[in-house]
């Protein structure tokens, strides 16, 4: 438990829903757990439901903190 | 009188019958040995070495991205022909349909099979139509029986794996089944995977000239890379060892799975090869293919070695685990 | 897939290896072991699928806990699901619990023998069904961790709002803080550090925990469910250990915010309260499980239908609870391999896909381990 993926969100629909995108693939995604969400943010979806946002900065801070470790070899 | 769905009828051998026969089976399948209608064909094959398979076929739904119950039907005969080291000559169609099947549906089928039978270069010598009632078969069911002759220098056997030997896939796994499983009801996923359907028996004849060197091939349908592997290595004194990072895999196939909690090793392909080979011919086998649109994504996924039937995978996070025989149905998952 | 690719790459965690090799050793010199329990499912599975396990020495033991609420669902709850499914109901059910055993049958099982079951990925499908079939009864198996506790909540949030009279839910919810306090002051269990969940950490935040640092002294980092995520958590977890500190380390800050989903949070605190729940092999916890309030009772199934969850029958040979309290190892089960495999499975830890017993056959099977 709990299984979840980063998707990005294309669009918003005004009856709470929207559509996110994975590597081309889409799904309807319930967005009533979200705060204020908009198209091109990224959402954690588990079970057809964006369970909270990927802060991407985060995401890539810690990108390079691995990419980082990759190259240099050390931790 | 037309009809828009098959009724009972049209599975009774009388007018109704002959009608379908007459409309819908001979202008596409009646140049060759069903011209006349006989109640079994006379072939005269260019060998008496021949293989002989059958396969049924039972998908839901009938039409998925890349195909159909047809040319899934034409395409899994052919290729379990082609990875025994046969070159497939004729199938034969034997057809279950539902009553209330409507006929735009059992026309595309058909036009499917006839276009893929001709693609690879196969005629249907001899079929047989029967109608149930409502709610007796999943729309359609289709059965194929093949008939090839043995292409010269393959000898294939799963006794025949060796250490050191390279583990070698023609392209991207697990596209079918995750492309099936996306357009079923309940999952509602939209843009998703093509279906891989599609035929290898031109990537079995590109190596015929090396055949010595091809120790077992196999076509990872049900139960996909993981069924596959598993059982050429049961029983013999050799593991498996494949390289997760090396498997190719369709961005949108990785994407159901990853949604869905579903493990690519255990998913079907309908139209790819995983071939064991002495290693020397690792480079030749994978460039042939390559050169073939139907192998463009081929690749050495592993190695045998030394061992006690087991399959091993080496994780992207460079670890050891073991690959298992899926255990059946395959269920998406939240946990 | 960038989110997910670069959280698996294997140059990165070939060195993330090595920096917990060299812990490790830092760690033996000390005369010290470390026991890490982990108490989420997808860690488990996670652990499992890219072997983790076998890169880590004698040094550190990954524990797995009860964190698959598969596994610690009742018998019971899946006989009162096929008792509804008798009554004509339509019971949708995520697909993890089809081959779950109950008293004397699964899920898929019943499904076979003509009962109305069906899988789905979201619990919109049951609000979908439900709103264009108004005559048919549909229930919903609301399973799961806080994760789930909210997108089912939702659900039932719009049936409501959409007036869907039709619907209710089997609910078997269970929360995550109440068990780990249960783990943590067993005597029975001896557990230096905890792995915490990615995802239920993003409803819950990273309050809960606190307490198993400051009152418990252990040290606990929340990690994400990549590979890299959980190697670089037990790194981080090593670290805390050998410099004797004692933290909750938030490592999934990509996703958990300190304070944790609050929307979800007022959703579910308008739906449910908490409620004691029973927890397959551990037993009653209170506080551990949510029940939907009472003015709410029109979607809770046992309710609508007038039913009680029996408690269901246990088959007595059955180690399930040892191994989710992380005492028993699966192959300490004496039905491991043996009775109990994923084919023909005896309790739940064997069946859920990520139940420990099956990651354990699946992957790391003793006597056909890889290395």
């Amino acid at each position: 438990m709990c299984l979840a993926v980063p998707m990005k969100l294309l669009d918003i629909a005004r009856n709470g829903f929207g559509t996110a995108e994975l590597d081309g693939v889409t799904h309807s995604v319930d967005l009533s757990l979200i705060d204020q969400p908009a198209a091109g943010d990224y959402v954690i979806v588990h079970a057809g439901f964006a369970i909270e946002k990927l802060d991407t900065e985060e995401a890539e801070a810690r990108i390079d903190l691995f990419g980082e470790l990759a190259e240099s070899g050390r931790t | 009188m037309k009809t828009d769905t098959i009724q009972l009828a049209h599975g009774g051998g009388g007018r109704l019958s002959r009608d379908l026969i007459q409309t819908e089976i001979l202008p596409r399948f009646g140049q060759g040995p069903l011209r006349d209608l006989p109640d079994g064909a006379s072939l005269d094959l260019p060998d008496s070495r021949v293989v002989f398979t059958t396969d049924s076929f039972v998908v839901r739904p009938l039409e998925f991205p890349g195909g159909n119950i047809g040319n899934l039907a034409v395409h899994g005969t052919v290729n379990d022909l082609a990875v025994c080291g046969a070159s497939p000559l004729w199938l034969s169609l034997g057809l279950i349909l539902e009553e209330g099947l409507p006929m735009p549906l059992l026309r595309r089928v058909l036009d499917t099979i006839r276009d893929s039978c001709s693609a690879c270069g196969v005629g249907i010598a001899t079929g047989d139509i029967k109608v149930v009632e409502q709610g007796r078969c999943d729309g359609m069911y289709v059965n194929t029986a093949g008939i090839g002759t043995r292409m010269p220098g393959f000898t294939l056997s799963p006794g025949r794996i060796r250490a050191g030997d390279s583990v070698i896939v023609s392209g991207n796994i697990a596209d079918h089944g995750m492309a099936v499983l996306a357009v079923r009801d309940n999952l509602g996923f939209k843009d998703g995977p093509s279906s891989d359907s599609g035929p290898v028996h031109r990537l079995v004849s590109a190596i015929q000239d090396i055949a010595p060197s091809i120790r077992f091939m196999r076509d990872p349908t049900r139960g996909g890379l993981a069924a596959v592997v598993n059982e050429m290595a049961s029983g013999l004194p050799v593991d498996v060892r494949i390289r997760e990072a090396d498997v190719p895999s369709d961005p949108r196939t990785r994407a159901v799975a990853e949604m869905l909690g579903l493990d690519l090793f255990h998913v079907a392909s309908e139209g790819r090869v995983v071939a064991v080979c002495d290693p020397a011919v690792t480079a030749e086998v994978i460039d042939r293919w390559r050169k073939l649109s139907e192998g463009s994504a081929a690749g050495c996924i592993g190695t045998v070695t030394a061992g006690s039937g087991r399959v091993v995978i080496e994780t992207l996070a460079g670890g050891t685990r073991l690959l298992d025989v899926p255990a059946g149905e395959l269920l998406p998952r939240i946990c | 897939m960038r989110y997910i690719d670069k959280f698996r790459d294997p140059k990165a965690a070939a060195q993330i290896r090595d920096s917990i090799s060299l812990l490790c050793r830092q760690l033996e010199e000390g005369g010290r072991t470390l026991r890490i329990m982990e108490v989420c499912g997808s860690h488990t599975m996670a652990i499992s699928r890219y072997g983790i396990r076998s890169v880590l020495g004698p040094t550190v033991r990954l524990i797995s806990g009860p964190g698959c609420p598969v596994c610690v669902t009742t018998p019971g709850y899946i006989d009162a699901a096929i008792e509804l499914a008798r009554t004509g109901a339509l019971i949708l059910s995520f697909g993890d619990l089809l081959n779950v055993p109950g008293s004397m049958l699964t899920l898929a099982q019943a499904r076979s023998q003509g009962l109305g079951v069906e899988t789905c990925y979201s619990p919109l499908t049951a609000l979908e069904i439900a709103a264009r079939d108004r005559k048919r009864q549909v229930v919903f198996l609301g399973i799961g961790f806080e994760t789930t506790v909210g997108p089912v909540i939702a659900m039932v949030d719009r049936a409501h709002r959409e007036g869907i009279r039709n619907l209710s839910v089997l609910t078997a919810f269970k929360r995550v803080p109440p068990v780990l306090h249960a783990l943590v002051t067993d005597p029975e269990l001896k557990i230096d550090a905890f792995l915490l969940p990615a995802h239920v950490s993003a409803i819950i935040g990273e309050k809960p925990y606190q307490v198993l640092a400051e009152r418990y002294g252990k040290s606990c980092v929340i990690a994400g469910f990549e590979p890299l995520d959980i190697l670089y958590g037990i790194n981080g977890i090593l670290q805390q250990a050998l410099s004797n500190q004692v933290r909750v380390d938030n490592q999934y800050n990509r996703v958990v915010k300190p304070a944790g989903n609050q929307r979800a949070s007022r959703l579910i605190e308008m739906y449910l309260q908490p409620s004691v729940a029973d927890w397959r092999g551990i037993g009653q916890i209170p506080f551990s499980g949510y029940e939907l309030r009472e003015q709410w009772s029109a979607f809770d199934a046992p309710r609508r239908f007038d039913m009680v969850v029996p408690e269901g029958h246990v088959n007595p040979g059955c180690r399930c609870g040892d191994v989710l309290r992380g005492v028993s190892t699966p192959p300490d089960c004496p039905l491991f391999g043996k009775a109990c495999m994923p084919s023909q499975p005896v309790g739940p830890c064997m069946v859920s896909s990520e139940g420990t017993c099956a990651a354990y056959y699946r992957y790391e099977r003793p006597g056909v381990k890889p290395e």
